[in-house]
């Protein structure tokens, strides 16, 4: 379980803890003097800072804060990850901050130029911003895939949860469905829905979300089932608690970790499927951008302009780096101290 | 052994009874019925009024539900999926046509990723120099994060259109198989990598390790000869997951190349919401998927001998 969620202030943390402690170049007062006077555990922080600036309002965050950027410096690949993400999801949200140039309408004098300082990705063959139509394309991928991991998430977690605390014939009847749906591989799953849901960007969303229900499923299962035999459920239950205020309250909480690292994964796969099925053009029409079709509209011009395929393309291969080494960190949290 | 196999084949067959249900229920049943949502295709790909009515009557839509599954599933059982819609040929046959272009591009694809995962893994665990040693573990994340397409396209503005090196597109020959087999192994290698250096990494902690070492053995002997045998099983494991990707990775690769094949009708089928071809290949992967799982049951044994497949599922 991640250790940050078991230490809730930081004069808990013993000095041994490798978390905590300073290795890096940055100076701290950990080392010997957090150990001289630990005597006051009511003030959380006095040993972690010099004590005449221990005083003021959110003593316990600042060095909270301290040890996480420390922990961060030493992983620089988790920083860069995150950067790379919040850039993405500040296009979604404000693109016209970040391009001047308008995304659907084009110089045709313009046309097909390589990437320079006025074009950073070049334009296409109707003369538009290429780096323009990738930041406003962003609110449509994102929204897309957030989408596809909300409906995996809750229906998933929802099937999960039932068969993993009713147990029983619906146990076996829910999972074994769900073995069938991991049997038939997602992206082919994903197109038989969209046979039947029909095109477009929110139908592709809910194909592939439902294509990851499965995953879903499983590990919320394995987790009500290991919450369910805990003392405390145990308690709840023989105090006479209903069965739904159990999952609710208990079960849903404790189980949550696990599942939500997997929709950090599943987020990295959800970009990927998405803009592969709007690559094979099951998403939106034309005008609009999409990642994955802004790459299938560069595949005409392979010969004639590289950076229409390309350049799209490292974006979402850097989304999807950047997710897959987020849900790393999250999912294992041990791992990035060293 | 026989036992073993047989109850094996019927879990199997379960497995495929309940994929033909499943997309059964899916496909024929969500928003008014299959014939409607075929006929309702667009003005380029319009039914013929005569099929449409020749279609209602043979899947008996009329009559209740239970009636039509059980119908459905007794020609199912007879490999008749129904007629496709696009050109009136039984939905089998169209997927048995191009069936063996994609068993050849999977086929190539599969042995690519198994060298090419194998190689990163090994490489990784062998290395000495710190720098090449990072640069093999950097790798597998990269191949599972670029799309496929991506990098099918990429392939085919080298090879093909720079260095004209492999044809662009088309079925005939070795030439035209390597960059779509390419574009196939990328990302499973990436898979086949991570899974087996992992393992590897773990097998080569182990004492039996420590002592085939202090007895003199070369490196070259202790990753060949012992570790990658026992690193080899949960990578193994993977396999039916890993199949089904080269399938799914199939219906991107043959469309970048426009070669001819299942992944192509694949989205052929979905573009003239074609629902007994679309249901057909859906059953076909789940079959897949059986049949490799089965596989690497009987391979278990042969890798590691501690491993009795028959017993350890009868206990």
């Amino acid at each position: 379980m991640p250790q940050q969620l078991v230490r809730p202030s930081p004069a808990q943390t013993r000095p041994g803890d490798p978390a905590v402690e300073g290795t890096g170049p940055v100076p701290t007062a950990s080392g010997p003097a957090p150990d001289v006077s630990p005597a006051s555990p009511g003030t959380p922080g006095t040993g972690r800072r010099a004590p005449g600036r221990a005083a003021g309002v959110g003593r316990a965050a600042l060095p909270r804060l301290a040890a996480a950027s420390r922990r961060l410096g030493r992983a620089p690949g988790l920083v860069l990850a995150g950067l790379v993400l919040g850039v993405v999801v500040l296009w979604a949200v404000v693109p016209g901050a970040f391009s001047s140039w308008p995304p659907d309408t084009g110089v045709p004098t313009d046309r097909l130029q390589p990437p320079s300082a006025a074009h950073w990705f070049g334009t296409d063959s109707l003369g538009r911003d290429l780096y323009s139509r990738v930041v406003h394309g962003a609110a449509t991928s994102l929204a897309a895939t957030a989408v596809a991991v909300g409906v995996g998430l809750v229906a998933g977690s929802l099937l999960g949860l039932l068969a993993g605390s009713l147990r029983g014939w619906v146990d076996d009847a829910i999972m074994r469905v769900m073995d069938v749906l991991l049997a038939i591989p997602s992206l082919l799953l994903s197109l038989a829905l969209i046979t039947v849901l029909g095109f477009g960007t929110v139908n592709i969303a809910i194909a592939v979300g439902v294509a990851s229900v499965a995953n879903f499923a499983r590990i919320m299962r394995a987790e009500a089932l290991r919450v369910g035999t805990a003392v405390y459920v145990e308690a709840a239950r023989s105090a006479g608690v209903r069965w739904h205020t159990i999952l609710l309250r208990h079960v849903l909480p404790n189980a949550a970790g696990p599942v939500l690292a997997l929709s950090a994964l599943e987020f990295g796969m959800a970009v990927l499927s998405i803009s592969s099925l709007s690559f094979l053009g099951f998403g939106a029409p034309p005008p609009s951008a999409e990642w994955g079709s802004l790459v299938a509209g560069g595949r005409d011009y392979l010969v004639a302009a590289w950076w229409l395929v390309t350049l799209p393309g490292v974006v979402i291969a850097a989304v999807v780096l950047a997710t897959n080494r987020l849900s790393h960190a999250f999912a294992n949290p041990e791992r990035n101290r060293t | 052994m026989i036992r073993f196999i047989g109850r094996r084949l019927l879990q199997g067959a379960f497995v495929l009874w309940a994929a033909y249900t499943v997309s059964f229920f899916i496909l024929y049943l969500l928003p008014g019925d299959a014939v409607s949502i075929m006929a309702s295709g667009d003005e380029q790909n319009a039914v013929d009024p005569a099929l449409v009515a020749r279609l209602r009557s043979e899947y008996g839509l009329d009559r209740p539900l239970p009636e039509q599954y059980l119908i459905a599933l007794v020609k199912a059982l007879q490999l008749d999926f129904g007629i496709s819609i696009k050109n009136g040929v039984s939905a089998t046959a169209a997927v048995a046509e191009v069936l063996p272009e994609t068993i050849k591009l999977a086929a190539a694809g599969f042995a690519l990723a198994v060298i090419l995962g194998s190689a990163l893994a090994i490489g990784a665990a062998f290395s000495r120099n710190r720098w090449l040693r990072q640069a093999f573990a950097a790798l597998p994340p990269l191949g599972i994060a670029v799309p496929t397409f991506w990098i099918g396209l990429l392939l085919l503005q080298f090879f093909s259109f720079r260095f004209r090196l492999f044809p662009a597109i088309g079925n005939d020959g070795v030439a035209s198989l390597v960059l779509p087999a390419l574009t196939l192994a990328i990302p499973t290698a990436a898979v086949i990598a991570q899974l087996l250096s992992r393992s590897l990494h773990r097998t080569l902690g182990e004492p039996y390790i420590e002592q085939i070492r202090a007895k003199g053995a070369s490196d070259a002997l202790i990753h060949f000869g012992h570790a990658l045998r026992n690193a080899a099983i949960p990578t193994l494991t993977m396999l039916g997951i890993l199949v089904g990707n080269l399938l799914a990775g199939a219906v991107v690769s043959e469309t970048v190349f426009s070669r001819a094949g299942i992944g192509r009708l694949t989205v052929t089928a979905v573009n003239s919401r074609d629902i007994p071809v679309v249901q057909t290949l859906v059953v076909l992967a789940a079959a897949i998927f059986v049949l490799t799982s089965l596989l690497v049951d009987l391979i278990y044994p042969l890798v590691d001998p501690r491993i009795n497949t028959a017993r350890r599922v009868s206990v």
